[in-house]
Order: C-alpha cells, then sequence, then structure tokens
C-alpha cells in the first residue's frame, strides 16, 4: 500500500518545505482547512507517484500565511477557497478573487 | 494591432450541463487569458457533516454528485473505514470493483454522447446514450435506483448480486461492447470528427504534471497514473493496465477514454469470474477516532476524502477533493492561444463536473 | 481516417425498432428492487420511532400516543436507511414512484385497534 505520510512543519518554514517538495518533483494534490476550537489546522498535500505527503501546520484565528502559487501557481484554486469557506487568511495570492469564488450568502460559511 | 475583448462565457452555455463561468480574454478570435468563477451551486455538503452522524453523512456523500454518486459513496466509506480499522468482506470489495466500473461506463459514454453533442453530432449523441441507458437499467435492477444508488454502507455493502444477475449483466455488457466497438469507429477514424478533435487543447506531459492534472486528462499527456493501482477495493486481485496517450490533445482524451470503456468492461468479467461468495456486510462497532485521506479512482481522475474523527458519531472534518477540482487550472492552459469556437469542445474534454466541484 | 463510418449504424438504426419506449401507453416496468416509495405495515409497528429519528430528511413522524405513522411523500428521498433501521422490520421499500403533486403533502396512517387489546 502507498505512503500516506504526515511531516508536521511550523507556519513560518511553509514556504522553504513547499519548495523542496517542488524540487523533488511533487505535484500539489489538496489544500485542506479544518476549524479547530482556535485557530485552523492546514494540510497541504503533495504527491509523488502514489504517493502522499501531507504538511500539517496551525495557525491562530488572525494570523496570515503566505500563498504558496508563487511555486505551486495552481493553489490558486485551493487558497481561495479556504479564503472563502474559513476565513483563513492568505497574503498575495496570484489570482486573488477577494472572497468571490463561491458566492455564498453568508460570508466564511465554514468558520 | 489587434483588439482585447473579454467574452463572458456561461454560467448557462448550450454547451454547459452544469454553470460554471469563465472571463475569455480574446484578442480577435483567439483566447489569451481565461479566468474561470465557480461557486453557482455551492451546497456546503461538507459542512453537513457536523450535523449528521457518520453513517447517515453516506447518503449526504453520495448526493455531491449525480454521475459519481457511487465512488463518493465508497470513497467516504473507505475513508471511514479506514480510521475505524475495519476489514470489509472479499465478497463487498469485489461488488464494489464491479459498481465502480459500471459507473465508469456510465459516466464515460455520457461524455462521448456530450462530446459529440458539442461539435454538433447530434444522432452519435443519441447512439452513446442510448448505450448507457442500458447501464443504467443495470444498475436500476441491482441496486435499485438510477442515479443514487444508496448501497454502500460503512463495513461493506447493502445488497447483493447473484449469480445469476450477474450473468444477465455480462450478456448486457457483450451487447454494449459489440456496439461500442462499431460506435468507436465514428469517434476515432471519422474524417469530420477528428478535424475538431485533432490538435485542439494541446497540454504537454510536463504541463500535465505541474498543474497537478488528473484522470484521463492527464494519462492523454503521458503520465501513467492510476489511482487503482493502489488496490483498494479489490483492484488489488485484478489484471489491468494504466491505459495512457502521448499526443496529449482533445483526441488523445477521447482515445484514452473510448480504451477505458473496454477495459472497464474487462474488469467486470474478471471480477464476476473471480468474486467469492459470503458476507457482504460486517457489523461496526464504536466511533471513529484519527484521520485519513483516501484515494479513488473516479472517471475523472483521482479524487481524495479526508475524514477526520473525534471519537463522537460526529466526524470533525470532511473534506472532498474532486478531480474537476484539480484539472481546472489544466483546462485553462488548454484555452490559452485556441479559437473562441473551440472553447466548448476544450471545455468538455477534461469532463467537468461542477456538482462536484463546489460541492 | 475514414468516411462514412456512422452509415452501418444509421442503416441498422433504420430498420430496427426504436429504442424508446411508447410512454404512457405502454407502462414502465420496474425493477424488483426498485427504489420507489416506503410504505409501512401498520399491523406489526410498534411505534418505536427510530425510523423518524434516523431519517436524513426527517419526512417520517412518528405519534406513539394517537398511533400514527406520517410520511412526508416530497420530502422522502429514497435511501432506504428506515427500512433498514426498522426493529420489526415491518417498513419496506416498493417499486413504484410517489405520483407527481401539484402540492406537497403528508400522508398519515392509523394503527387499526387490535382485537385482543379491545377484548380485554
Amino acid at each position: 500500500m502507498p505512503e500516506n505520510i504526515i511531516i508536521p512543519i511550523s507556519p513560518d518554514s511553509l514556504l522553504e518545505e513547499v519548495l523542496k517538495m517542488k524540487n523533488s518533483e511533487c505535484r500539489l494534490v489538496q489544500i485542506c482547512s479544518v476549524r479547530l476550537e482556535e485557530g485552523y489546522e492546514l494540510s497541504y498535500s503533495f504527491g509523488k507517484d502514489y504517493d502522499l505527503y501531507n504538511l500539517r501546520f496551525t495557525i491562530g484565528d488572525d494570523e496570515e500565511i503566505p500563498s504558496i502559487t508563487n511555486i505551486y501557481p495552481t493553489a490558486f484554486l485551493y487558497e481561495n477557497e479556504i479564503h472563502d469557506l474559513f476565513g483563513v487568511q492568505i497574503k498575495m495570492i496570484s489570482v486573488d478573487y477577494q472572497g468571490t469564488l463561491y458566492r455564498t450568502d453568508k460570508k466564511t460559511p465554514f468558520k | 494591432m489587434s483588439k482585447r475583448s473579454i467574452v463572458p462565457f456561461g454560467p448557462h452555455h448550450p454547451v454547459l450541463p452544469e454553470p460554471i463561468h469563465l472571463d475569455l480574454v480574446l484578442e480577435d478570435e483567439k483566447v489569451v487569458e481565461a479566468v474561470p468563477s465557480i461557486g453557482f451551486i455551492h451546497r456546503g455538503l461538507e459542512k453537513l457533516v457536523e450535523k449528521k452522524d457518520f453513517n447517515e453523512y453516506v447518503y449526504v456523500a453520495e448526493r455531491i454528485c449525480g454521475i459519481c454518486s457511487f465512488m463518493h459513496g465508497m470513497g467516504y466509506c473507505e475513508a471511514v473505514e479506514h480510521v475505524m480499522g475495519v476489514e470489509i468482506p472479499p465478497r463487498a470489495k469485489y461488488l464494489r470493483t464491479i459498481w465502480c466500473e459500471m459507473s465508469r461506463l456510465h459516466s464515460h459514454l455520457m461524455w462521448l454522447g456530450l462530446l459529440a453533442d458539442a461539435f454538433g453530432f447530434e444522432s452519435l449523441f443519441m447512439q452513446s446514450w442510448r448505450m448507457r441507458e442500458k447501464i443504467l437499467d443495470m444498475f436500476e435492477a441491482s441496486t435499485g435506483g438510477r442515479v443514487i444508488f444508496s448501497v454502500n454502507k460503512i463495513g461493506g455493502e447493502m445488497k447483493d448480486m447473484d449469480g445469476d444477475m450477474l450473468k444477465g449483466f455480462l450478456k448486457i455488457l457483450n451487447e454494449i461492447e459489440k456496439e461500442l466497438r462499431e460506435l468507436s469507429k465514428t469517434f476515432l477514424d471519422n474524417k469530420a470528427v477528428n478535424s475538431r478533435l485533432q490538435g485542439v487543447g494541446f497540454l504537454t506531459k510536463q504541463q500535465a504534471h505541474d498543474l497537478g492534472t488528473v484522470g484521463p486528462f492527464m494519462r492523454a499527456s503521458g503520465i501513467d497514473r492510476d489511482t487503482r493501482n493502489m488496490g483498494y477495493a479489490a483492484y488489488s486481485d485484478i489484471d489491468f493496465e494504466t491505459i495512457t496517450s502521448n499526443a496529449g490533445d482533445s483526441y488523445a482524451r477521447t482515445e484514452v477514454r473510448i480504451k477505458e470503456l473496454f477495459q472497464s468492461i474487462d474488469i467486470i468479467r474478471q471480477a464476476v469470474e473471480k468474486i467469492p461468495s459470503g458476507e457482504i456486510a460486517v457489523p461496526v462497532k464504536g466511533f471513529p477516532d484519527g484521520e485519513y485521506f483516501m484515494r479513488v479512482e473516479q472517471p475523472r481522475g483521482e479524487a481524495v476524502y479526508y475524514v477526520k474523527g473525534n471519537g463522537t458519531k460526529f466526524l470533525d472534518r470532511v473534506r472532498v477533493r474532486t478531480p474537476t477540482f484539480a484539472n481546472l487550472p489544466g483546462m485553462l492552459e488548454t484555452l490559452k492561444g485556441s479559437q473562441l469556437a473551440d472553447v466548448p469542445i476544450l471545455i468538455l474534454t477534461i469532463d467537468p463536473c461542477i456538482s462536484c466541484t463546489e460541492r | 481516417m475514414k468516411l462514412l463510418t456512422f452509415a452501418k449504424t444509421e442503416l441498422h438504426n433504420l430498420f430496427s425498432k426504436p429504442a424508446t419506449r411508447l410512454y404512457p401507453q405502454e407502462p414502465r416496468v420496474y425493477p424488483e428492487r426498485t427504489r420507489g416509495h416506503v410504505e409501512n405495515d401498520m399491523d406489526v409497528c410498534v411505534f418505536c420511532g427510530l425510523c423518524s429519528k434516523k431519517c436524513p430528511t426527517g419526512a417520517i413522524i412518528v405519534d406513539r400516543a394517537a398511533k400514527t405513522w406520517s410520511i412526508k411523500r416530497f420530502s422522502c428521498i429514497q435511501c432506504g436507511y428506515c427500512v433498514a433501521s426498522c426493529p420489526k422490520k415491518c417498513i419496506s421499500m416498493r417499486p413504484d414512484y410517489t405520483q407527481p403533486a401539484g402540492e406537497k403533502s403528508t400522508e398519515t396512517f392509523t394503527q387499526a385497534p387490535k382485537d385482543d387489546q379491545s377484548a380485554s
């Protein structure tokens, strides 16, 4: 059975770790956010062949994280999604929808 | 100097079965950029997991989309089974495999019909859908539903297929295979059809990898990856080869999907031959505690089900990353540099499923 | 590349029966397993209310005191969860679909008083 590995990292080293993934020729599989009592738990999943590596870290409610769209341009959809649904603040997304990717009645419904 | 203009495409467009909006930036007739907007049918099904217990959520997961219904239910069940450490009986694994491949058959046949419709070949569309109808009848006879099957549960399946039913299905599949062979000639050899598909919407192997594409869209660009090889359900016991093509254009995507149809029929035959007898479900006790990323190969590509439980009957989080969501950036790439008249075909060749995408 | 690849299919279609049915003159015969509508055998029902608790859409209402069992036909999604969870196995799924209607309605079934109870 292929590997399904969770790698805990600190939020500050996100870009560094993502760059490592990029250099080892992984593809971006998904970005997932889980609402905790306070803050969010984020998983950035990368795939290589059939293995899945998940970078895992938690952030506070008001913490801002950098966008990885400079490294993986396709991340813009995932980042806008977690911004729109959870209210995770991400700076410098290459295509920033400013909260209009999901046109929900209520802002950040999953928060 | 050419003039730039923006043409809004969708959300309601004759070629689109579901609403997606694209802003196409055109230079004369040529597309230079496309910006998608989704979110017209967002239903918040992922949030609903906090209100429904984990057994009930199977019914919600199935309703994420009407085409991949079975696989959504199964992917969710397999994820929860992994978290809880439940091993389902071998017969249930084979039943899941058979229904999975039937789903692939009906989804690909539907897509072939929609493609034919997009390039204006109405009777080819009718032919594809006529074949699909037989698969839907098979679904109704075996599960009781044509669209929503409700046969999955955590710990196995709810309904069994007996020997006579499976034999009857094989007979129908033989007929379908014969008709399909005839129909594939039109898709793959016809001059008029080829002129619409060949050399349109090119995506290189490197691009397909970098843009994180999945499924037949990716395999048509020469990447050899099929999540079924991971061996969920009974796929580890079944002999099949990943189908790829190196051309990377719309024609290659059609070719890959048509070959996958024949492959699915073959997998069903193997599964019917090897299916063991016995129980179809095991009782499940306790509540899920833990997390798992489950990946299954849907007709449109790899889907990721993330389940996080906290030891109560309500799960903390279910996240579904659907294949269309991963394929959107790839589609935008193929749109760049294409003619406006080819845009409908290019959108269709990724086999978009917007209900899946927005959940 | 070829021309006239579709000719064989077209000729075949020209001389064969249509794939469609002359509905409603020729009614649709549903397979035995079709999940059409939910039925409750009122004589066996003990009004435990498990079906109404399990129903994902809240379509079933059970009144133990009045001995009635109601179902909102147009809320029911035919998932079969009530059938699977019924302890007396008196709820069953029948093949025919609910007929279309102008208004959403609730169907109520009442248990007939049992003979032995009325005698005692």
